[in-house]
């Protein structure tokens, strides 16, 4: 295989490089820009031409923001919703996958694709009785009531992941389990869920990024004190005088935690997103 | 103990019979081979017994009691997979004692029984790796270990040699069968191998097509084969099934001849053939001979032969140890 | 496995996601559905009355209606052709040999997990501003006229924020498929006498097919409902300029408090997207291993 093994020249592979690194930059350069942006004050912030690296780096803009806004509060807000969310909907997913992996029917492939198009329902189309059914029971602004919206909204895509990951668990190893004396909570407690950890976790933080990142429900339903970053965040559009440097500053924090767990879940989050078709 | 009773046991995926009805009797410490062809059902009974399927039909008694509806963990049963099924994330030692956790034993006797199995098993240095760390023979003594510390009534195996190479096969092949003596435990063996089944049972029960052709001891099925399907089945290689006007002189409608039961000259003999293509096994020969009107036959003869390709020879079946089946497949008295 | 006993558990075990998911689609659809026919408008409590077709009538004669129609198809396909174009590029660039590809990788994924509302935030004042963000800042050191690129195109505008978002999903997703592709596959072409042309054209690109058919369906159930980015940077306009179906039904509701409009809107996009749907899942069914 002459052409195969062909050692690829150092002179493509530097072109490759810069190109690829070019353009990796270009795409990156917004968020660079607002992690950069933090740091400067406000009038820097605007300056023409503005300054890439070298001004007066400050952290004035962080702590204004946290002692100023409630920002702390809007954090811990979309830590427990999106936290909050994803376990809940692993608790329940977990059985259900359990269920579609290893007791398949005749049925199992149109509860998934079911399962599937409950995602397909554009929120719009229920936007109004939420909204009154969490006015009416008094869930609107509330953590419990973003939790309970966002466990369903991701709940297909939970199930799905989970079933992908069960799926390449042999069956004959739960049987055996079974044979062994082990009841279907021991069976699931001992040996599918250690088995299936890897799976799990990629599950659990794919959901997380999701949910933190979720930019219906959270703006139509939580307004204010229940107000995850997202709907905190977009609060920041219609301030008075400058505020570049301090909506880079929350901005930064608010996609920080994410970018660092999104950067370590790359490559569940492709299987995850394309429910199982691309691995 | 351990006496399986099935009584017109069934089974049907959808619209399929796998097995349409059986009934099968196995004694208290008999080890009982299923053999027969891929896809007729063998796994299939075995999980049935397990409890790892239902019946469609029928009943399935174990020591006497009617165990039909009982969920596998209840049934009092230990099984070794083919693919051994280890748990992949616990050490040898976790894995052996599994069973004995679910049972809820205290764990100092756990210990106790673990190490025990391991000495059998010759697992002692092992205990502490994980499965993935073993070889394909030292997995499957693990799952053994997993089977025997819970002394069961009786045991199942899956076809557990089946990844194993062939020299391996052979010393585990031994190795159960010692477990078996020294245990006395009933055990039910599935293999579509009809050397391991011939070696290793006490009792043989041929399925095909979810149909028990015959149930007996090894040398009954070899001497007395009930149909065409158990002749063709067991023995190595296989019998000579011969139709035609030469069955037709003995009364039959097939006659069957074993490769050793047919006298070999280079002078005289029943029939005339040539020598086709012989295969040298070193302590036997087999020849594939054409002959005019019986067509092709295997022959065996010793190692030596000097036969070659193309050489007249003359074939003499040892009257004797003919056998005879009728129109229906049959074996005639 | 499958024995009274496991089916009966796995049933049971089933049911709380299926009940869950049941009554999570169909009591707030029910209940849409019902006030499609009122006349109910949240600020004139206790007047609601049965108005017949009346807002499907108005709700699908309205301008706005058309309006926003063709801005979702717009907002979709563009959003579509960008990030497929550009993923197929960048993942062929990324499959070369070259020196730190993880870090290229990191870099370019970033934006994925950039929240809506930041990125919607971020693009429109700090690049897209006309007095102060970057853009108009480069226009002007190269003696250009600034341009306001919400005011001026903003549905360009959202769509290429909305495309920087979803540019590294398709380009990971084709990057995966690319590196998956069996190398025995392309060795045996090689052996074969197949050469680098031909090796692309009928092994990568079958291959990438798949992959870039589970690409389009994915964006597209998100991109219908593609809502925080035209909230947070035009809010639908100028006028009706960058207002979608999802955000027109959102205004009606939320905005007009016309419960009984917005819910006729409402049923719409839903009848438009399980059109959408029955279509993608036929695709989407071939394509994935249930
Ligand atoms: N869950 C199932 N659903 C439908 N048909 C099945 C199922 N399990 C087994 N079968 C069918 O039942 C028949 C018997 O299968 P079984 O696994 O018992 O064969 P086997 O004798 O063990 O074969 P092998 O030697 O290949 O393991 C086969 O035709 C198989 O296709
Ligand atoms: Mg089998």
């Amino acid at each position: 295989m002459p052409d195969m093994a062909r050692k690829t020249t150092t002179a493509r592979k530097a072109t490759v490089t810069a190109l690829a690194w070019t353009v990796g930059f270009l795409i990156f350069f917004p968020v660079l820009w607002t992690f950069l942006t933090s740091f400067k004050t406000e009038g820097e912030a605007i300056a023409a031409p503005p300054s890439f690296l070298f001004f007066d780096w400050t952290v004035e803009n962080y702590l204004t923001v946290n002692e100023r806004s409630d920002y702390p509060r809007h954090f811990w807000n979309s830590v427990v919703i999106a936290v909050g969310s994803t376990l809940l909907g692993v608790l329940i997913a977990i059985p259900a996958a359990w269920s579609l992996a290893f007791v398949p029917g005749r049925r199992t492939r149109d509860v998934l694709m079911w399962m599937l198009s409950t995602k397909m329902m554009p929120a719009v189309g229920v936007l109004v009785p939420m909204y009154l059914i969490f006015r009416d029971t008094g869930l609107l602004d509330t953590k419990s009531g973003l939790v309970g919206v966002l466990t369903l909204v991701n709940l297909p895509i939970i199930v799905w992941m989970l079933y992908t990951y069960f799926k390449e668990i042999p069956a004959e190893i739960l049987e055996a389990a079974r044979m062994d004396g082990a009841g279907l909570r021991s069976e699931i407690i001992y040996v599918l869920a250690p088995m299936a950890v890897p799976g799990i976790a990629s599950t659990i933080l794919l959901n997380i990024i999701l949910a933190w990142n979720e930019a219906f429900w959270t703006l139509n339903l939580a307004a204010a004190k229940a107000a995850p970053l997202t709907a905190f965040i977009a609060s920041y559009s219609s301030p008075e005088g400058l505020f570049y440097a301090k909506l880079s500053a929350a901005s930064t924090m608010a996609i920080a935690p994410i970018l660092i767990l999104g950067w370590f879940s790359q490559k569940q989050l492709v299987r995850g997103l394309t429910f199982g078709a691309v691995k | 103990m351990g006496r399986i009773t099935l009584r017109n046991v069934s089974k049907r995926f959808g619209e399929v019979a796998v097995i349409p009805s059986i009934n099968l009797e196995i004694g208290d410490g008999e080890f009982v081979v299923f053999v027969g062809p891929s896809g007729c059902g063998k796994s299939t009974l075995l999980r049935l017994i397990a409890g790892l399927e239902d019946v469609s039909g029928g009943v399935i008694e174990i020591d006497g009691v009617n165990a039909t509806g009982l969920p596998p963990a209840k049934r009092g049963l230990a099984m070794v997979f083919q693919s051994y099924a280890l748990y992949p994330h616990m050490s040898v030692r976790r894995n052996i004692a599994f069973p004995l956790k679910m049972a809820g034993m205290d764990p100092a006797e756990i210990a106790r029984k673990v190490e025990a199995a391991a000495a059998v098993l010759n697992l002692t240095g092992y205990l502490d790796r994980r499965p993935g760390q073993l070889s394909g023979g030292q997995r499957q003594r693990v799952a053994i270990g997993r089977a025997i510390v819970r002394e069961p009534k009786a045991f199942l195996f899956d076809e557990p040699l089946s990844n194993l190479d062939a020299a391996l096969r052979v010393n585990m092949r031994l190795e159960i069968s010692e477990l078996h003596q020294a245990l006395k435990t009933t055990m039910i063996y599935v293999t579509h191998d009809q050397v391991e089944a011939m070696t290793m049972a006490d009792k043989i029960v041929v399925v095909n097509q979810g149909r028990i052709e015959q149930v007996g001891s090894p040398l009954d099925l070899y001497r007395a084969p009930a149909n065409l399907f158990v002749a063709g089945f067991i023995g190595s290689p296989k019998m000579n099934l011969i139709g035609g006007p030469e069955a037709a002189r003995h009364g039959a409608v097939t006659m069957g001849l074993r490769p050793e039961h047919i006298d070999l000259s280079t002078s005289a003999g029943t029939w005339r053939g040539t020598v086709g293509i012989s295969e040298h096994l070193g302590s036997d020969t087999f020849l594939r001979v054409q002959v005019e009107g019986p067509g092709m036959i295997t022959v065996r003869t010793g190692g030596d032969s000097g036969l070659r390709h193309g050489d007249a020879v003359f074939l003499t079946p040892q009257t004797g140890r003919m056998h005879r089946f009728d129109a229906d497949g049959k074996a005639m008295a | 496995m499958a024995t009274q006993h496991s089916r009966t558990a796995a049933r049971l075990m089933i049911s709380p996601a299926v009940i869950l998911l049941f009554l999570w689609m169909i009591v707030p659809l029910a209940m849409t559905l019902y006030f499609s026919f009122l006349r109910y408008n949240l600020l004139m409590p206790g007047m609601e009355e049965w108005a017949g077709f009346s807002n499907y009538r108005y709700f699908l004669t309205d301008p706005a209606f058309f309006t926003a129609l063709r801005n979702t198809l717009v907002l979709v396909l563009g959003v579509l052709m960008i990030t497929v174009t550009g993923g197929i590029l960048l993942a062929l660039l990324l499959d070369q040999p070259m020196w730190g590809q993880g870090i290229v990788r990191i870099l370019v994924i970033a934006p994925f997990f950039v929240m809506p509302t930041v990125s919607a935030l971020v693009w429109t004042n700090m690049f897209m501003n006309p007095v102060n963000g970057l853009f108009a800042h480069a226009a002007k050191a190269m003696g250009l006229q600034p341009y306001d690129f919400l005011a001026q195109s903003p549905l360009l505008s959202i769509t290429l924020i909305v495309a920087w978002q979803w540019l590294p999903f398709a380009t990971l997703i084709l990057l995966t498929a690319l590196q998956s592709l069996d190398s025995e596959q392309m060795e045996a072409a090689a052996m074969d006498g197949a050469g680098p042309l031909s090796r692309f054209v009928y092994i990568t690109v079958p291959h990438l097919t798949r992959s870039i058919t589970v690409v389009i369906l994915i964006q597209t159930i998100f991109l219908l409902s593609v809502f925080a980015e035209i909230l947070v940077t035009t809010n639908g306009g100028p006028g009706t300029a960058s207002t979608t179906l999802t955000y027109l039904v959102y205004v009606q509701s939320m905005l007009q408090f016309d419960v009984g409009g917005g819910a006729a809107g409402g049923i719409v996009a839903v009848i438009l997207a399980n059109v959408v749907a029955i279509f993608l899942m036929r695709m989407i069914g071939r394509n994935l291993d249930a």
